[in-house]
């Protein structure tokens, strides 16, 4: 057992090396003074000052930050709803569609995502003249679309795992069943309705592919940018940008992971306390 | 509180209408419509107007030539089978490191295994491209890395077989690598969610019984997990095989992927029914074998 372990233990040392190693490479190359990404010449912070004042990643980063804000939003409705039907609306007619068209987007190539929404908008205009244009709708409402069924999953995981005692109780005091919703049902699946936006939000900030075929002219998303850019070859300033973004997902992922484990172990605790008082 | 009409309508059943309407009306419309365009358009005919498809004229409504185009035209197959070899290549590669880590990963204290689960986490939160682009400084020419390489590769082999550098970029062998790297997380998650509900008793028995370790292995833990290793493969398997961005920026343009394809056929060649072909065949390589796993196990789960 003993030989395994160690095994084990050093296959895990060099996977989180395998892992991070390209990472920490391009943090440290972000303060590298050589115009050559790859070169090392010296410490500097010379691309993050031309990074920032560069207003044409500026401008893209507020457009994905738009996106992301919005398509998040719906996203996270639309999937709640449809997280909440899956568990509790067991029989409906053309509940095998709804569940097939709820799985269908997780496992379809992104290509082919793309690419049918491509063609639908450009069919649209053809027939209703509707949209007129490509751009911030078109790709705020594709990313809605493939986004809202990471929500549904999380959001139905959870559903299946509270009680539901205690919406039949609700129910039974003669709460009417949208109230036994918004009192009920919201607050207890509150941090997975949470985690999914925060997951609705990172897709839609990352996405390449969807973007690249439901965008139009002047609508340029920061990983547009960064695709056309990186396609050149490698460039310090955005070394300088993957860090920053680096950063920032570093911390915000740490400390949302705090503040969720703490919100856990108060409500756990918090339970224990309302059942004991209840002896 | 005063009960209009609407009121009462909507406590009865027209919340239940709104709940499951809202997002059954977007899925239809935006993903299930937009599917069944790409499906007609893949038997229509391409035609030099704007848009550039017609149904009738020569082949009256279904026209099948983009299909049989798909498996005679070399060009296609070639992609097509670069694809799948890669995405293979892929998947068993995350098979292989990702399996020896989850495992692990349920060795270690409850502590710290929360912070490494967070830590094979956090790389899938930052961006992909950015996870594309740090294997591209490592890879180029001058890198540290590729450096590192060139003169271990350098020591072990004789002297005529000495390079300046690794030619690792633009190649097949690059965009595996890269897949390897930023899907690794895809495969190690549901691996570990299905290592982590095993019972140790059962190793403990088959110790017990006089099994060495790697029997243990062979014959407890692994057949238990398959559905793990299942799951990690769709995972891995379905992006890789229609990934676009990765072989744009790391592969060999005279061996593109399919999603290039489809993406020229669209944009370039102006030909959108051998484009939706092409997709809805890569659709059809992709689900059917979904569809023949996940009725095999609802069958299984039927018989226990």
């Amino acid at each position: 057992m003993k030989r395994s372990t160690t095994f084990l233990m050093t296959v895990i040392g060099f996977g989180f090396a395998f892992l991070y190693i390209p990472i920490l490479s391009m943090i440290v190359y972000s303060f590298n003074a050589s115009r050559l990404a790859t070169v090392w010449g010296g410490f500097s912070t010379k691309w993050y000052v031309s990074l920032l004042s560069n207003s044409q990643v500026i401008d893209a980063l507020v457009l994905s930050l738009k996106i992301a804000v919005v398509s998040a939003t719906f996203a996270t409705i639309l999937g709640t709803m449809a997280g909440i039907v899956l568990a509790r609306f067991t029989k409906f007619r053309g509940r095998t569609l709804f569940s097939g068209l709820v799985t269908a987007p997780l496992v379809m190539p992104e290509v082919i995502t793309g690419i049918s929404s491509l063609i639908f908008f450009i069919m649209m205009a053809e027939w209703i003249g509707w949209p007129g244009q490509r751009g911030f709708t078109t790709i705020t409402l594709a990313h809605i679309t493939f986004s809202m069924v990471f929500v549904t999953i999380i959001v139905n995981a959870r559903m299946l795992q509270s009680d539901r005692a205690i919406e039949e109780a609700a129910m039974d005091l003669g709460s009417r069943p949208w109230q036994v919703l918004f009192d009920i049902t919201l607050p207890v699946i509150s941090p997975a309705i949470i985690s999914g936006w925060l997951l609705a939000f990172t897709i839609s900030l990352d996405d390449v592919v969807i973007s690249a075929f439901t965008t139009g002219p002047g609508a340029t998303t920061l990983p547009l940018l960064i695709w056309s850019k990186v396609k050149l070859g490698v460039t310090p300033d955005i070394n300088a940008l993957a860090t920053l973004m680096v950063l920032t997902v570093g911390v915000g992922v740490v400390a949302a992971g705090i503040i969720m484990t703490r919100a856990e172990k108060r409500r756990l605790a918090e339970e224990r306390m309302a059942f004991r008082n209840n002896d | 509180m005063v009960r209009s009409r609407f009121g009462r309508w909507f406590d009865l059943k027209g919340w239940t209408l709104l709940l499951i309407g809202a997002p059954y009306l977007w899925l239809v419309a935006l993903f299930l419509l937009p599917f069944l365009i790409v499906m007609a358009m893949s038997v229509a005919t391409n035609t030099p107007t704007a848009p550039p498809f017609s149904f009738g004229g020569e082949h009256p409504w279904i026209n099948l030539e983009p299909y049989s185009r798909v498996f005679s035209d070399g060009l296609y197959l070639r992609a097509f089978l670069t694809s799948i070899v890669n995405a293979f290549v892929a998947m068993v590669l995350c098979l292989l490191i990702g399996y020896p880590m989850a495992l692990g990963l349920t060795r270690v204290s409850k502590s710290r295994r929360n912070i490494l689960l967070m830590l094979v986490i956090l790389p899938f939160w930052t961006s992909f491209l950015l996870r594309v682009y740090a294997w591209m400084g490592l890879m180029g020419k001058n890198s540290w890395f590729n450096g590192l390489l060139t003169e271990t590769w350098n020591f072990l082999v004789p002297l005529d077989w000495a390079v300046r550098s690794v030619p690792m970029m633009y190649s097949n062998f690059a965009v595996v690598l890269v897949m390897v790297y930023t899907y690794l997380p895809f495969m190690i998650l549901p691996l570990y969610a299905s290592l982590e509900r095993l019972d140790p008793t059962l190793d403990e028995a088959a110790m017990d019984l006089g099994s060495r370790p790697f029997q243990v292995f062979w014959d407890v833990t692994l057949p238990q997990s398959v559905p793990g290793i299942v799951a990690g493969g769709m995972l891995v398997f379905i992006p890789a095989a229609g990934e676009l961005v990765i072989p744009s920026l790391v592969g060999n343009a005279s061996q593109p992927m399919i999603g290039r394809i489809i993406q020229d056929e669209f944009a370039q060649a102006r030909d959108w029914p051998m484009a939706s072909a092409v997709a809805v065949t890569l659709l059809i390589l992709m689900v059917v074998p979904t569809m023949i796993y996940s009725r095999y196990q609802a069958r299984s789960e039927g018989t226990k």
